[in-house]
């Protein structure tokens, strides 16, 4: 599904404050995969991200969607076929459009309505808005005509969360969505997550700072350091691998301890 | 008394094209366009110069055209050459005295004389009397209102919400930031034109110079009307406008009539109310920090 070939990304280069962000980076996603990542701060993993998105275009190597080659395409036709969560609550949603705007925009931009500028939401589509609302289970389906700037922290990621996959994207890139939650609330937008990355079977990458959700989540677990994938686990292996035996792996891979500020070992 | 109300609000209703096309610009888009000015004067040059031709129905579009235009040059210089976008309108605006003097005939005021404008043609027809130029000027003004409702509704509208609303998001969600702008500077402008041409056919006359200041009067006629309705929504937000726009026209006529302050004051004055208007949040921020310190000093706090 998602192919990188040997992406490299240097930041002010030829400069003090040159950075070498991703270093000769190759990945292959199957369609379907829930990888997860962790790393080091400044290990490349929002990097990484940012180069699959096309907020920047890489110094060399390729980006592969679906046997397309996006290398050079925009970032805002990639969004056509990618969605993606960020850390903050406040960058998925309009505050001062309503529930029912935020998801009509969501859902008239998918293929299906790329050329028709003057569509319009419809009645039906209104009441399917509504029901996959209720889904969420917050109770946002009655809200519907209210601004999303009234919504918690929680409530405006979930409805991030479905404005992303309410059209299954080929792609769904989730950088520590529930990071900046409440620990009930980060709870219930992971197994939002999880129920329906399953449902629509979502090819997703998600970067995670909790260590047990890294691994109990998804299929693959990624270890990030210097710009390098430096651990890939998946199958067999993977299972039964408890988070003492991963934070040992990343030492014997790397020779250093991970540290990361932010890492939460508990669950 | 009657006649005054009457003037009072078909140039309410002809201005408040102004006011939608900066609650379009400014409150949605995030973007102060100081285009403004050149493109009122743009489109009420080619409405008068296609209407002294015998066209004042075909002057109406050509003028929305000619404002887009001036609206596609501001966007074009911001989102493609990374010209600040003040500034981008500033220059598009100071490259307009010389387009708009072109469309006159270089001339630097044109008349209409003894030629049909959309105004006599209604009045012509019989149709509402006396009353025809409020008529005509309110039903354009509406018509247009509800057409910018109903764009603000479909995919594009939503994205040219959006892209004001927030930026990270637009980029995330498959909007291009540029096209957006871009649509919505060509769509403010061609209003701005649209209420030039209008108010050039009703005053049957236009003078390069009618412009200047009429972005800030836009702004008046738009706070005025958010401080009247609330800013909630986008309809009462276009409702506000045509409100606020009347309600200045009023406070112009009274002015005007009443002397209690020289006519010639009217700008400082609204410039005035326009500065404090948008600086009030600041204000009450920097009111609230003093009675906080004053409170503690009195505590024995400091």
């Amino acid at each position: 599904m998602l192919d990188l070939k040997h992406i490299s990304k240097t930041f002010n280069p030829g400069t003090v404050n040159e950075k070498k962000a991703l270093v000769d980076l190759s990945l292959h996603l199957d369609s379907g995969d829930f990888v997860t990542i962790v790393g080091s701060n400044g290990a490349g993993k929002s990097t990484l991200f940012n180069a699959i998105a096309g907020v920047f275009y890489v110094d060399s190597g390729s980006v592969e969607l679906a046997g397309e080659d996006i290398t050079f395409k925009p970032e805002y036709r990639r969004s056509r076929e990618m969605g993606r969560l960020f850390q903050d609550p406040m960058k998925g949603t309009a505050p001062h459009m309503t529930i029912e705007e935020n998801l009509s925009l969501a859902y008239l931009r998918t293929a299906k309505h790329q050329r028709a500028f003057f569509s319009r939401v419809t009645r039906q589509e209104r009441e399917m808005f509504r029901y996959q609302l209720s889904l969420l289970d917050m109770g946002l389906e009655d809200r519907m005509k209210q601004p999303v700037g009234l919504l918690s922290g929680g409530q405006r990621q979930a409805l991030t969360l479905l404005m992303a996959t309410m059209v299954p994207p080929k792609l769904l890139l989730l950088d520590e969505h529930t990071a900046a939650l409440d620990p009930a609330t980060a709870q219930k937008v992971l197994s939002l997550t999880r129920e329906i990355v399953a449902r629509e079977g979502i090819t997703c990458l998600m970067v995670t700072h909790n260590m047990h959700n890294a691994l109990s989540l998804g299929n693959r677990t990624l270890m990030m350091a210097g710009g390098k994938i430096v651990l890939d686990i998946a199958g067999e292996e993977r299972e039964g691998l408890t988070v003492e035996d991963l934070l040992s792996r990343f030492r014997a891979g790397t020779g250093r301890e991970l540290d990361n500020d932010r890492i939460l070992l508990s669950e | 008394m009657l006649l005054i109300t009457q003037t009072a609000l078909e140039l309410g209703f002809l201005y408040a094209l102004v006011a939608m096309a900066l609650f379009l610009s400014y409150r949605i888009l995030d973007i102060a366009d100081l285009t403004t000015d050149g493109c009122f004067v743009l489109g009420a040059a080619v409405s008068v110069t296609v209407a002294a031709a015998g066209h004042p129905f075909l002057a109406i579009p050509a003028a929305m055209a000619a404002g887009a235009c001036a609206g596609f040059v501001t966007a074009f210089l911001q989102t493609r050459l990374g010209v600040p976008s003040i500034l981008a309108g500033i220059v598009t605006n100071t490259g307009l005295y010389t387009v708009n003097l072109m469309a006159m005939g270089w001339k630097s005021n044109s008349s209409l004389l003894g030629v049909d404008t959309i105004f006599t043609l209604l009045r012509d027809t019989g149709f509402a009397g006396e009353w025809h130029k409020l008529v005509l000027a309110a039903g354009v003004t509406i018509l247009a209102g509800v057409l910018l409702l109903l764009f603000l509704g479909t995919r594009l509208g939503l994205s040219i919400r959006a892209t004001g609303d927030n930026r990270d998001m637009v980029r995330a969600s498959s909007i291009n930031p540029t096209f957006t702008i871009t649509v919505g500077l060509c769509v403010a402008n061609a209003l701005t034109a649209l209420s030039g041409a209008m108010v050039g056919q009703y005053q049957r006359t236009v003078d390069i110079n009618s412009g200047t200041g009429i972005v800030v009067i836009g702004l008046a006629c738009l706070i005025i009307g958010e401080t009247v309705l609330g800013r909630r929504t986008v309809v009462k937000g276009v409702i506000a406008v045509m409100v606020g726009s009347v309600i200045y026209r009023f406070i112009y006529a009274i002015v005007f009539y009443t002397k209690v302050v020289p006519v010639d004051c009217l700008k400082l004055l609204t410039a005035v109310i326009v500065a404090l208007a948008i600086a009030a949040p600041t204000i009450k921020k920097w009111a609230a920090f003093q009675k906080r310190k004053l409170a503690a000093g009195r505590k024995g706090g400091v």
